[in-house]
């Protein structure tokens, strides 16, 4: 259905000199919806709004509005207004000249402006605010007045840019609520751009999950938090245990040492794959015939609601649970999981795969470093080879200059026994490292490799 | 030592350097040749046709050059400030580096050339030479406000439906003011007491307020050259009040 489509990137790509902040964004708007991009800094979400704002143009796609492109139009002509981050209220102009300036570009007649800034000024309950000097303003007032400035033109797309990113957590959660009720009230189109992801959570019809660059997952709040199509989506929204598992067989699935049934299909036999299994979703039993496997409560702090315990199972590894009830620390606990709580999720990938040239016999490059390995047969200097390194393979170091590369540590995901981390490179390049150590982000490492671990391949040229 | 200790070695120099010369000039001003109390410079200032046709027109000598000089210096900085149009801070450096030659130099060198090209010593070459001197007093502090201005401002005018003229003139150039404003200030009350400049460039022929309190001073007339020059203050005094509450004029200066 394209019809109701009001905004369809196709395509979209775009480079900040040689850095790549998106990377072939697909994505399209319904009329009336409240739509979320939702991810960490960096991520891209903020690119996207200024896109489609017009501030910036993309390197490559098109961007269509009601079907046709606008990557010609300047932000002034387009019908959309923004809320930005930190409100950019005119410093020079009170409150009424504010929310009227557009309105005023547009020479509407000057008792028709007076009317409809009285009515958004009633809508976000600023009434009797026209003649303050915004400075003068709170955080939520100037928010306010940023929104009424934004609406009263009665733009078909709202874009709001982390709007309630500077405000403390009780009125943002006021605010959240307001958002909702005019989003439902005008039925205007609402983009969202945040990277709390319980916001994106409250509000969204929409929630499209962005990392790097890249769409992740589009879906409802519900499937995104139920379904996560990945490990960065589930450990990203929420609270998860995030798991290395294997799949039996259909609706069956192995993993921290027990089996268990599942509802997931399709994904083959005994193929790696990644589960999320909620903290909620563990559940305590006294039956001995339900319980799957059993654990020591390791500790257990009250949240308001609920307690947050961390058990050791028996088979060593480590999960977080949340429950109505306290269990005492260093008790032994029954636990079981229900097939459809476990999400089955495809791992993008199991080991590191490099591209690479032999130097000679003994030596590789990949990544601009040169690695020692075990003599390679056949393979002479300037030969390209794909060099495959499994996770748990790859050391870290403490200090960058002692290893052959150096990197930062860019990500991290426990996984019950282990942390699996991704190191970004001086060069921009990925490596992936499954790790007892406890690294934090943005720590500075070392990389090396064995010898042995290189597994060495000539690359078949396509 | 307490750390208010610390501002002594400033107090005292500000009390010999500025608040000391500032008292002479009020005892001068109200003292006749032998050290007697009078108000006979002050009155004589008002009937001395010669200085009040001489102070007309330095203040109106001082407003065309302010005047040139922001018409010239706002495009100009605003180019500078612009990242698209100006991507390298050596032509910011072009602009600046004449303040690092003495004034006087320039003035001198001004000069020479208007001999050789055969020009007329004037009111022309007098402006020309007050705006090469003072121009880049009025680009930098308006570069300064338009390079530290948030483009968020621009973009949420450009996001409401404004034109880049629209943006220009309803936000840039209002949200700019401080800059002109201090801008006018260091332009504006040098230019009312300069003399070399007209000395020059005109070959005296055209008088400023401060070529004619350098001359009474020169001739040994202390007490009415000191009543000329609290006059001048007063002056300076009311341009600073003009725009004294405008704390952001302040901002811009640095």
């Amino acid at each position: 259905m394209a019809g109701d489509r009001i905004i369809d990137l196709q395509h979209v790509s775009k480079r900040f000199g040689d850095k790549t902040v998106l990377e072939d964004i697909n994505l399209y708007i319904r009329k009336g919806e409240f739509i979320t991009l939702l991810g960490p800094s960096g991520c891209g979400k903020t690119t996207t709004l200024r896109l489609i704002a017009g501030f910036l143009a993309p390197d490559e796609g098109e961007i269509l509005l009601d079907g046709k492109d606008i990557s010609a139009i300047p932000p002034y002509k387009r019908p959309f207004n923004t809320v930005f981050q930190r409100y950019a209220l005119f410093p020079h102009l009170d409150v009424y000249d504010n929310i009227a300036f557009g309105l005023k570009l547009q020479k509407v007649p000057t008792d028709e402006i007076d009317r409809r800034v009285r009515r958004v000024l009633k809508m976000v309950s600023m009434t009797d605010y026209e003649e303050r000097d915004v400075d003068s303003l709170s955080g939520g007032q100037q928010q306010r007045v940023a929104i009424a400035r934004a609406l009263v033109n009665q733009p078909k797309i709202l874009l709001l840019d982390e709007p309630l990113a500077a405000l403390d957590l009780k009125m943002r959660k006021d605010m959240q609520i307001e958002l909702k009720e005019m989003h439902r009230e005008l039925g205007i189109t609402f983009i969202y751009v945040t990277h709390d992801q319980e916001e994106a959570l409250t509000l969204s019809d929409t929630i499209v999950v962005m990392n790097e660059g890249k769409i992740q997952q589009i879906g409802t709040p519900t499937d995104i938090y139920n379904e996560p199509v990945n490990s960065f989506v589930a450990d990203f929204i929420g609270e998860s245990n995030i798991l290395n598992a294997t799949m039996i067989r259909d609706r069956r699935v192995a993993f921290i040492g027990h089996e268990f049934d599942c509802v997931d299909e399709g994904f083959g036999e005994g193929v790696p794959v990644d589960v999320v299994v909620r903290p909620e979703d563990i559940y305590f039993t006294k039956k001995p015939e339900r319980t799957q496997f059993t654990a020591t409560v390791k500790s257990c702090v009250f949240k308001g609601v609920h307690y947050e315990m961390y058990v050791d199972t028996d088979t060593g590894f480590e999960l977080m649970i949340q429950d109505y009830d306290a269990y005492p620390v260093d008790s032994v606990v029954n636990l079981y999981i229900e097939p459809d709580d476990i999400q089955v999720m495809v791992k993008e990938r199991t080991c590191n795969t490099f591209e690479g040239e032999m130097i000679d016999p003994t030596h590789v490059e990949i990544l601009g470093g040169t690695f020692e390995c075990l003599p390679q047969e056949g393979l002479g200097g300037g030969e390209k080879v794909t060099v495959e390194v499994d996770f748990d393979k790859v050391d870290l170091l403490d200090h960058q200059d002692e290893g052959v590369l150096a990197g930062e540590v860019h990500f991290l995901l426990y996984k019950g026994d282990h942390y699996h981390l991704t190191i970004l490179t001086e060069d921009g390049d990925h490596i992936w490292v499954d790790t007892d150590d406890i690294w934090d982000k943005g720590d500075l490492v070392g990389v090396d490799i064995e010898p042995k671990d290189l597994k060495i391949t000539r690359r078949h040229e396509a | 030592m307490k750390r208010s200790h610390w501002s002594i070695p400033y107090a005292v120099f500000l009390a010999i350097f500025v608040a000391l010369p500032l008292v002479l000039i009020m005892v001068y001003a109200l003292q006749d040749g032998q050290g007697h109390f009078t108000l006979s410079n002050i009155t004589r200032f008002f009937s001395d046709k010669d200085a009040l046709s001489t102070f007309a027109v330095s203040i109106e000598i001082a407003i065309e050059n302010t005047l040139i000089c922001i018409l010239l210096g706002y495009p100009a900085a605003w180019i500078l400030a612009n990242r698209q149009l100006n991507r390298s801070a050596v032509t910011i450096v072009l602009f600046i580096l004449p303040m690092w030659i003495n004034a006087l130099m320039r003035t001198l060198a001004t000069a020479e050339l208007f001999n050789i090209l055969g020009i007329q010593l004037g009111k022309g070459t007098l402006l020309y030479g007050m705006v090469y001197d003072y121009l880049p007093f009025m680009i930098y502090p308006i570069y300064n406000v338009l390079v530290k201005m948030d483009k968020s401002y621009q973009e949420a005018a450009q996001d409401l439906g404004a034109t880049p003229w629209k943006v220009f003139w309803k936000i840039t150039v209002p949200l700019s003011m401080p800059g002109v404003t201090s801008g006018v200030l260091m332009v504006f009350m040098p230019t009312v007491s300069t003399f070399a400049i007209s000395e020059f460039l005109t070959n005296n022929k055209i008088k400023l307020f401060g070529t004619i309190i350098q001359e009474n001073i020169n001739a040994s007339m202390w007490n009415y050259g000191a009543a000329l020059a609290f006059f001048m203050l007063v002056i300076i005094g009311i341009t600073t009040m003009f725009s004294g509450n405008n704390k952001e004029a302040e901002g811009a200066l640095i």
